[in-house]
């Protein structure tokens, strides 16, 4: 968490001046692997991060984040997009029908453009009609689990394989393995030594069975930062999100930037529902995004509305939940000794920088996690379902002074009232 | 005042034909019956499912009047989910441990779940004034909190039942009896259903016979003017979300004492957000709520019987009710533009120059 909000205020560069001096991300994520790698030698449960673990943490983060993307280009542009869960839904009956019928790349693309469907609607109801940003939101969950639902019965019920709410297994987009280097990768990982073995299993999990489809969606992260931060066509569209009257004065078409950011979004939403489908599950089922478009915004708002924050963000969710899978409360234990000792790191650093109380409960929190600690042996799988909206809320909570989300987030603009 | 409700029933019944009309033209598309679809959707309900029809709206009804609290506040109370799973497992929870006698129990379970939903609801409310935190956010991070929570404590405490866990049950002596009210019905209406009349002649009369209720109305319009009449519109917040939450704890009571007789992991999910389509569709008024929590039963009920009668999977039923809240939306602003053009080409007419007795005087 406080890895995250550090991270997130390097980035904010000359809008928030920062007394203080700057350390390099490179630093802190660094910093967040050893000390993983620190819990794990002290504790022994090596499989905290195994290639294994971190192929699933892998699996699990992309969905999150590119629905944290979609988030990003709707809010930049002003349009709160609590749909994002009901796009992604669009995503994965696209993705099973077309990946099945045409091959995977095509479900891709259909994923794609049947959140952009969702997203038109949205557009089309919040910008054009004025609805509130939520009730569309809300509206369009309910009638894409419903759509999604209906088709499924539709295309699905009579294939072999298949069933009324289910396709039957879609083949992925290719991936890629290098065989040597994974094996090599693998001796060196079980030697458990301190930082070399957590390097190779980082090594291993990115040789073996690494979907392009992964890659893709990473490199979509960059591509949104360049976009949206060093191009004029995303200064222009952050502004509609800032002050679309002020963008409505200097000439630009308030209205078109909203509806391509929101399209651009479903598309991306939808992106996450088909790289479930295609990558992470290899079949379509009703109900199988499991609310993962709310833990994309969350995570998003825990990014600080920033590519690069948002990455921390869902990286964070997305390992925790593949931990929790792979390796069951024991491993997840194991965290929690991490998560005392930056706890603790914090509040030494805020007494120092003289704010007190915030310093004072920060440690008073990190004795407590120490003590669960020392005093338990796993956490409940529950407790660890409900880490990614915890933190969120502690976020919001006591890092609000740091979050800026854009100004005009969810107002309503009509063109030619601008005061 | 006829005219008025006229006037007002006009834009939902428009929002209602433009969702048949959508749904009918999907089901031409994928090639599913439309006669079949559109003659089981209106035929007459048969009694049985006339009392699923009740049931079911009442506690709709009881969802979405907790939603248009907030509403009336400006405030989205998207966790209306969480709080009345927080409220009906801790009302459950107590009822299993059976420590009181039946009447007693009731009152005791009551006042904790309506506490639960109440305390679940403010911690939104608490973190929207002193943190300046979205509560559509935080509402919807803790329903998230509220189904780990809840399926923590029923894997802790919980009783295994077939497959599923749940809460201890019901001791019998506090069980609520049903209404046996429509005749050659195999099943009764819920005793508990009648806690929708009363929270809706209660919501009514709070909201516009109280100084409360004026408050809060004149809070949701202007928090500026609000806030210059000397209402504390911060604490205004905190105590509607605090309102909201008591009613939405509501939500799960009928079927529990009624029905269930226990909290599962299989009790009826998702009411909160068909509570908050409802508010809408019924724009917060406790009359036009009624109607739409009839109206979304009624749809929900009949499209059971979809896949038996028509070969059409009832999931469908989920787009037309999706479609008719979006249009709703849509028509009331597109009425609501009308209306101000219409006003101000009124105004401009009776301003303009050369009209006798009505130039302004500068």
């Amino acid at each position: 968490m406080t890895v995250a909000s550090e991270a997130v205020a390097l980035h904010d560069g000359p809008q928030q001046p920062d007394r203080h001096r700057r350390v390099p991300v490179v630093v802190w994520v660094v910093a967040a692997f050893a000390l993983v790698s620190f819990a794990r030698v002290i504790t022994g449960s090596h499989e905290l991060d195994s290639a294994g673990t971190l192929r699933e943490a892998i699996s699990a983060f992309i969905p999150i984040m590119l629905a944290a993307l979609a988030g990003l280009w709707a809010e930049r542009a002003g349009v709160v997009n609590i749909g994002l869960e009901g796009m992604m839904i669009l995503g994965t009956i696209g993705a099973g029908y077309f990946g099945f019928f045409y091959g995977p790349w095509q479900g891709v693309l259909a994923a794609m453009a049947f959140g952009a469907i969702g997203g038109a609607l949205h557009a089309l109801t919040t910008v054009v009609f004025n609805v509130d940003h939520i009730v569309s939101g809300v509206a369009i969950n309910i009638m894409a689990g419903g759509v999604a639902a209906f088709l499924a019965d539709t295309w699905f019920s009579s294939l072999e394989g298949g069933g009324p709410t289910q396709s039957p297994p879609v083949e992925g987009p290719a991936s890629l393995t290098i065989g040597p280097v994974a094996d090599w990768a693998k001796e060196v990982e079980d030697r458990h030594w301190f930082l070399l073995s957590d390097a190779a299993s980082l090594l291993g999990a990115v040789t073996r069975n690494l979907s392009s489809l992964t890659v893709l969606s990473l490199l979509l992260v960059g591509a949104t930062y360049l976009v949206l931060w060093r191009t004029s066509f995303g200064l222009r569209l952050r502004s509609c999100g800032e002050s679309p009257g002020a963008a409505e004065t200097l000439g630009v078409n308030v209205y078109r930037y909203k509806f391509i950011a929101v399209m651009i979004s479903g598309a991306l939403a939808g992106l996450a529902g088909g790289f479930i489908v295609l990558v992470g599950a290899g079949l379509y089922q009703n109900g199988i995004t499991n609310g993962r478009g709310f833990i994309g915004l969350a995570a998003m708002i825990f990014g600080n509305w920033r590519p690069g924050g948002l990455l921390v963000g869902s990286a964070l969710f997305g390992y925790t939940d593949a931990l929790q899978l792979r390796a069951g409360g024991g491993a997840v234990h194991a965290l929690l000794i991490v998560i005392a000792i930056v706890l603790l790191a914090y509040g030494l650093l805020l007494l120092r920088r003289r704010a007190r109380r915030s310093g004072v409960v920060t440690l008073v929190v990190a004795l407590l996690f120490a003590v669960w600690f020392f005093s338990t042996d796993e956490v409940p799988s529950d407790f660890t379902r409900m880490t990614p909206y915890v933190a969120t809320l502690f976020v919001l909570a006591f890092a609000s002074q740091r979050l800026r989300m854009p100004a005009a987030v969810g107002l309503r603009y009509r063109r030619g009232e601008a005061g | 005042m006829l005219k008025r409700a006229a006037v007002g029933a006009l834009a939902p019944m428009l929002a209602l034909v433009i969702a048949v009309l959508i749904t009918v033209v999907i089901l031409l598309l994928s090639g599913d019956s439309v006669s079949g679809f559109l003659s089981t959707l209106f035929s007459a309900p048969a009694p049985r499912n006339l009392v699923n029809i009740l049931n079911n709206s009442s506690v709709l009804y009881l969802s979405a009047l907790a939603a248009a609290i907030g509403f009336r506040m400006n405030l989205f109370n998207i966790g209306v989910e969480g709080q009345y799973r927080v409220a009906v497992f801790a009302a459950a929870a107590f009822l299993g441990q059976d420590l009181l006698p039946g009447a007693l129990n009731i009152v005791v379970a009551f006042a904790l779940a309506i506490a639960a939903g109440a305390a679940w609801a403010a911690i939104a409310g608490l973190l929207k004034v002193t943190r300046g935190v979205s509560e559509v956010i935080s509402t919807i991070m803790l329903n998230a909190i509220a189904v780990s929570l809840t399926a923590y404590l029923l894997r802790r405490w919980g009783l295994t039942v077939g497959n599923s866990l749940q809460t201890k049950p019901v001791p019998e002596d506090s069980w609520v009896p049903g209404l046996d009210l429509v005749p050659e019905a195999p099943n009764e209406i819920l005793g508990l259903s009648l806690l929708a009349v009363v929270a809706g002649l209660a919501y009514s009369v709070v909201l516009n016979r109280t100084r409360f209720g004026f408050e809060l109305r004149a809070t949701g319009a202007s928090s500026t003017a609000a806030v210059a009449s000397g209402i504390d519109v911060r604490r205004m917040v905190v105590v509607s979300m605090v309102i909201s939450g008591g009613v939405a704890a509501l939500v799960g009571l009928p079927f529990l004492f009624g029905d269930t007789h226990a909290y599962s992991t299989t009790f009826q999910s998702g009411l909160g957000f068909s509570g908050l389509a409802v508010a809408l569709l019924g724009r917060n008024h406790p009359v036009g709520i009624a109607f739409g929590a009839l109206l979304f039963a009624y749809l929900t009920e009949q499209s059971s019987l979809l896949e038996i009668n028509a070969g059409v999977s009832n999931d469908i039923i989920s787009i037309t009710q999706g479609v008719l809240v979006l249009s709703v939306v849509v028509a009331y602003e597109v009425v609501r533009r009308y209306r101000r053009a219409a006003e101000q080409r009124a105004v401009a007419e009776q301003l303009a120059p050369g009209r006798p007795g009505t130039g302004v005087s500068a």
